[in-house]
């Protein structure tokens, strides 16, 4: 009793991250019992994996470009710049392709989501769909969670992608890295298990972005100002969930999938 | 559950609470099967909250809720789906979905209870949109429609899937004497024609005069008076002739 009064913010995360996991368990309820609208996915799809595209590849292409130049820069002053390809590549597929493309769905479809459902409970539209017997999280967070499980894994997929390319046109064109010691070390330094390890990232970030954003929306209050805060907030508590989730991922995937060389 | 009785709807004992503040302190109301209840009362008196509690919209801090026999109180979301679906909802500003057309959100609770066919869906829509007075405005978009025709709209989304019973949140509130006469017809009718239970939230006295069976009039958080058109209007009792007569005895 006398912790929320000694520590209000400790009972605020407490209550937040019990209000996030029934949410989430709820969520995986309904898709495991297959209440899923494939219409409403697929709307969904097209509206945040297909509408993300432009998004996520610029991100790449000049994370990519900008990655490449960087790293040429400090490992040509030690004579490795045929380096440059396989820590450009590790780096992407790890780290930089998850988290990027991460923050930018945070960015662009977990703010649309909050302040899509958040304007719906404003306006009295989620009491609607209960009074006509239609559960909220049926008909608005299960096919938004199954569209991004769908799309963010192809989206990190698109960002490594791109990135990649701009990569190696920017070693290969500008930077003169002989293109054949780049692609040979590039391929022989990156494995099968850093994109497995891309892609279970982009599962976990897709839940959080979806989850953090339908949850802000869910719990919206006090109208159009309301919308505004939830909407600021889904995206800074999903990004930084993103970045905190990142580190303890990659502590739990090292394990399974060690990085090193492939001799 | 217990047998049928001839109540749609027995409240007792409803206590709720918002905030520090006690809205709801010991509600007592029934609603018998094909009758229209008017509940009046002051604006923020609790009487839309009182409302939410029938379709389980809230749940109340104690008290029992009976809808045809049946507790609603302790159910749970998925619980309360079956209930749902034979009660309709009129909100106050309509609550239409405003990523669809009305065609589509009067035809929304067809589609969600499995019906596939298109030509009935487009005759039953038809239908209910010519109830409320809307056709020709199947492919309008909410935002670009008025403040009653939202309404109406909503009326039709309410009533396209003939539930025993429509809960009307302030239905003339903000529309003008014509389309509000519209609406006091279309309740009278459903009443008339198809048994409608209907219970309607109101501080509107031509409305009232209009569509009640019985008023009750919800005061400090109980009913004050339950009774008919008549003996309202016949009252004595000074709480019950200033709200009739719009009368508040401030001083000027």
């Amino acid at each position: 009793m006398k912790l929320s009064y000694s520590f209000p913010l400790t009972r605020a995360f407490c209550t937040y991250l019990g209000q996030a996991a029934l949410l989430a368990g709820e969520t995986f309820n309904s898709i495991l019992a297959g209440r899923i609208r494939w219409r409403l996915v697929i709307d969904q799809i097209d509206e945040i994996g297909f509408g993300s595209q432009a998004v996520v590849i610029i991100t790449g292409v000049f994370t990519g470009a900008v990655f490449t130049a960087q790293i040429f820069f400090q490992f040509s002053a030690l004579n490795m710049s045929t380096a440059v390809g396989p820590v450009v590549s590790i780096a992407l597929c790890r780290e930089l392709g998850p988290v990027l493309t991460g923050l930018m769905v945070a960015g662009r479809v977990g703010a649309a989501m909050s302040a899509e459902i958040g304007t719906m409970k404003v306006t009295e539209q989620i009491d609607a769909l209960r009074a006509l017997a239609v559960n909220p999280i049926d008909y608005l967070v299960v096919p938004r969670t199954v569209a991004m499980l769908i799309s963010m894994p192809l989206l990190v997929g698109e960002c490594i992608f791109f990135a990649l390319i701009a990569s190696y046109y920017v070693a290969t064109q500008i930077l003169n890295i002989n293109s054949v010691f780049f692609l040979h070390h590039m391929w022989s330094y990156t494995h099968g298990k850093d994109m497995v390890m891309a892609l279970t990232k982009g599962f976990v970030f897709a839940i959080i972005v979806v989850i953090i954003g339908c949850h802000q929306g869910l719990t919206t209050r006090n109208g159009a100002v309301g919308v505004g805060r939830s909407t600021t907030e889904a995206v800074v508590i999903s990004s930084l969930t993103i970045l905190m989730f990142n580190f303890f991922l990659t502590m739990a995937l090292n394990i399974v999938f060690p990085a090193g060389v492939r001799y | 559950m217990s047998a049928p009785t001839s109540n749609l709807i027995e409240v007792r004992n409803l206590y709720q609470t918002i905030g520090n503040q006690e809205i709801l302190r010991g509600v007592d109301l029934d609603v018998p099967r094909g009758e229209t209840v008017v509940l009046l009362g002051q604006s923020g008196g609790g009487k839309s909250v009182f409302l939410r509690h029938l379709i389980g919209l809230m749940r109340p801090l104690s008290g029992s809720i009976k809808i045809e026999g049946e507790e609603i109180a302790h159910l749970d979301e998925r619980q309360l789906e079956p209930v749902r679906r034979k009660i309709g909802m009129l909100f106050q500003d309509g609550a239409l979905f405003d990523s669809m057309t009305v065609f589509e959100n009067v035809a929304f609770p067809l589609r969600e209870r499995g019906e596939r066919d298109e030509k009935i869906i487009r005759n039953k829509v038809a239908y209910a949109l010519e109830l409320v007075s809307l056709q020709g405005q199947e492919q309008k978009m909410p935002v670009n429609l008025s403040g009653g025709m939202r309404k109406r709209a909503a009326l039709a989304r309410a009533i396209i899937s003939e539930p025993a019973c429509i809960l009307y949140d302030e239905p003339t509130a903000g529309l003008d004497p014509i389309v509000s006469d519209t609406i006091n017809r279309l309740i009278r009718r459903l009443q008339s024609q198809l048994r409608v239970t209907s219970i309607v939230v109101t501080h509107d006295m031509i409305s009232t005069d209009h569509i009640a069976d019985r008023v009750a009039l919800l005061r400090e958080g109980r009913i004050h008076f339950d009774g008919t058109l008549n003996q309202l209007h016949s009252s004595s009792d000074p709480l019950i002739t200033d709200f009739i007569k719009g009368r508040s005895h401030e001083i000027d």
